[in-house]
């Protein structure tokens, strides 16, 4: 089990091991100790290990995280996970903005909130956020699932795609083309699902409300042009 | 006096409410949308024909044409890449998405530029195999909808290239039409098939140049400091841009004038918003200069490069490369007037077609139609785009040759003079015949 303390070894060093890790390694777990904020920490890793980073890390933390999970023992600063495409990101404090940006796969969890522009853009990825999140997030969002505990800020969902957004809170508003839904039964299973993978207990999907596009731009049309 | 015998005014149009201008105010009043198009600016503007090379006289000595070595060859991203480019020729091929473009036509500028010794990039939609496949030298663009955007694509990519804007439309995103939007498409972009997409003209997840610092070094981290790194800025502010791209760590920086075309844009954004490649050249050098970091910061610039007196002119004025995206396209077979009776079908004829939002590109290179992209044969067309890849370069090593350079990258402004004061203000060389370079104290 690899200890690296950045106060010692460099980010350079510690990304460049990580990425050079053999298919059939027995280093799977490694701790990162006084990440004090550094960007970029764990970006790029696609292996099947877990990497804990003791402290709080800077921008893009797992950016673009394949197979590996990555747990943050503090805050994660903006774009954490962005484009992942698998593997897990658990943040246990709170994320700043654009939290799993354009992620394409796998799970993201932040136990405390996540700042604006939370999963803008997001093509496939999970995240759920134990907390609120802030404003324009899921802006552009394409596929994929949003789950938020707390509340959702301004313009939720603006110029949505196909993502769903399920909000247990309040939602201070919502973007052009964003509309509450229906929960059907599976959308329950869906929110189950990732409650349960979570690590959320003593919640029901029922508590939630879903949000979607409304689908009203998405072929260009003279009448529509003041949502534009 | 008869009245036959009057003198009569003739119908007089105006240049300002000019038929083309009248037809738009008709056309917008019936439809109430926007002309949307494709490729550059069609305006006339100061361009590299008001540029002149002197060329060798008695105080400067030419070399033999045909038997003195004139090198062109190109280093990119000698600043922090562990593994810079290194092409034969100058001349490189502009991003140009697959979604924009068929797939054919994308293999074909891989084929064209692989034969040529140069590079060709992706675009707003991700990498294709058939691209990789058939380009030697392969640049993938990182654009703000991140579309198709994969570690592994970017791992099998020579280098990234950092989309900030474009000339044809600084400030603006992408634009694909329903049209377009195919199977294949839609998929490659996470997007419902047949939706008008309107790609982000912001990137998501940072915002200036203390952030694209940042982004720039999870970049270089993710791929172990081994690419090359490009920002391609949209040629508006170009002191500014290229002085903070230097400053946020780019390898490259890529200067895209209003010339440079686009898949689909509003014409009133193409037409007026930007500035002409000749009026950005010199301050980007300027700022390079200033910074200490000519030749070490290499610039590419592009927006209607043409021919090899083009080529040489910008790298005159300090350019290390061009890139060309309109030409090459042509080169492939666009606009060709083999097609007469198919453009003059949709209304347009032969040199005039810039509908390829519409995805009914006669040539089979602006569609996803599969007919009519089948009517593109991509190793012929491959062919066609490295003969004249290779013309560019042999007419710039005529003129460096005249010039006494045995280097592209040895012209300098001091070959050159302007025909127009205009020029000559905007390309920072004296007016023909004249040691008058306006604004310029003495």
């Amino acid at each position: 089990m690899p200890a690296v303390d950045l106060a010692v070894m460099t980010k350079r060093d510690l990304n460049a091991a990580l990425h050079a890790l053999p298919a059939d390694t027995n280093e799977t777990h490694w701790t990162v100790a006084n990440p004090e904020g550094a960007h970029a920490i764990a970006a790029g890793v696609d292996a099947p290990i877990t990497v804990e980073i003791e402290g709080h890390a800077g921008y893009y933390c797992a950016g673009m995280n394949q197979r590996a999970t990555v747990i943050v023992h503090g805050n994660a600063g903006v774009g954490v996970a962005e484009n992942m495409m698998s593997g897990r990101v658990h943040v246990k404090g709170d994320a700043s903005q654009a939290a799993g940006a354009t992620a394409h796969g796998g799970l993201l969890v932040i136990d405390g909130n996540a700042s604006a522009r939370c999963g803008i853009s997001m093509k496939g990825i999970d995240i759920v956020v134990k907390g609120s999140i802030g404003p324009m997030s899921a802006f552009m969002a394409q596929a994929g699932n949003l789950v938020v505990l707390g509340d959702a800020g301004e313009a939720l969902g603006d110029s949505l795609y196909e993502a769903r957004l399920f909000v247990r809170g309040a939602v201070k508003s919502l973007g052009a083309d964003c509309i509450e839904k229906d929960m059907r039964p599976e959308h329950v299973a869906i929110l189950d699902r990732l409650l349960a993978d979570a690590g959320v207990a003593g919640v029901s999907a029922r508590e939630f409300r879903r949000y979607g596009s409304a689908r009203g731009l998405y072929n260009f049309h003279v009448d529509n042009a003041s949502a534009y | 006096m008869d009245n036959a015998q009057t003198p009569r005014t003739l119908p007089r149009f105006s240049a300002t409410f000019d038929p083309h201008t009248l037809a738009e105010i008709r056309r917008a009043a019936a439809t109430g949308i926007y002309d949307i198009r494709g490729g550059g600016t069609k305006r006339a503007l100061p361009h590299f024909d008001d540029l002149l090379f002197l060329g060798a006289s008695v105080s400067r000595y030419p070399l033999e044409g045909y038997r003195e070595k004139c090198a062109t060859d190109v280093w990119l991203g000698t600043r922090f890449a562990k593994k810079p480019i290194h092409l034969k020729t100058p001349v490189t091929i502009a991003g140009m998405s697959f979604g924009a473009l068929s797939a054919q036509a994308k293999e074909a500028l891989g084929r064209g530029a692989t034969i040529a010794g140069t590079s060709t990039t992706t675009g707003d939609g991700g990498m294709t195999p058939e691209e990789r496949g058939q380009s030697q030298t392969l640049v993938y663009q990182y654009l703000p909808s991140r579309y198709g955007m994969n570690p592994d694509d970017i791992r099998k990519a020579d280098a990234i290239e950092v989309v900030i804007g474009q000339g044809a439309k600084p400030g603006g995103g992408g634009m694909l039409l329903g049209q377009k939007i195919s199977d294949r498409v839609a998929a490659m972009r996470t997007l419902p098939k047949g939706i008008d997409q309107r790609s982000a003209c912001r990137h998501p997840d940072w915002t200036g140049p203390d952030d694209l610092e940042i982004k720039i070094e999870e970049l270089r981290e993710i791929t172990d400091w081994e690419k090359p790194i490009y920002v391609k800025v949209g040629a508006t502010r170009p002191y500014y841009d290229v002085a903070l791209a230097v400053k946020s760590g780019a390898d490259v920086v890529v200067l895209d004038g209003m010339q440079g075309g686009t898949a689909a844009t509003q014409d009133v954004f193409i037409e007026h918003v930007g500035i002409p490649i000749l009026a950005a050249i010199r301050p980007a050098v300027q700022a390079l200069q200033d910074l200490g970091m000519h030749r070490k910061v290499q610039l590419i610039v592009s927006g209607g490069i043409r021919n090899g007196a083009d080529v040489a002119k910008a790298l005159a004025l300090g350019a290390d490369a061009v890139a060309i995206g309109t030409a090459a396209l042509v080169a492939l077979g666009d606009n060709d007037p083999r097609w007469a009776a198919d453009y003059a079908a949709l209304g347009t004829e032969a040199g005039a077609y810039d509908d390829w939002h519409e995805g009914r590109d006669p040539a089979g290179i602006t569609t996803q139609d599969p007919d009519l992209a089948s009517r593109l044969d991509p190793v012929a067309a491959g062919r066609r785009l490295a003969n004249y890849l290779a013309v560019l370069t042999l007419e710039a090593q005529t003129i460096a040759r005249a010039c006494g350079k045995s280097h592209l990258h040895n012209l300098e402004p001091e070959d050159l003079v302007a025909l127009t004061i205009e020029a000559a203000a905007m390309a920072r060389v004296p007016l023909a015949g004249t040691s008058w370079i306006p604004g310029q104290q003495f």
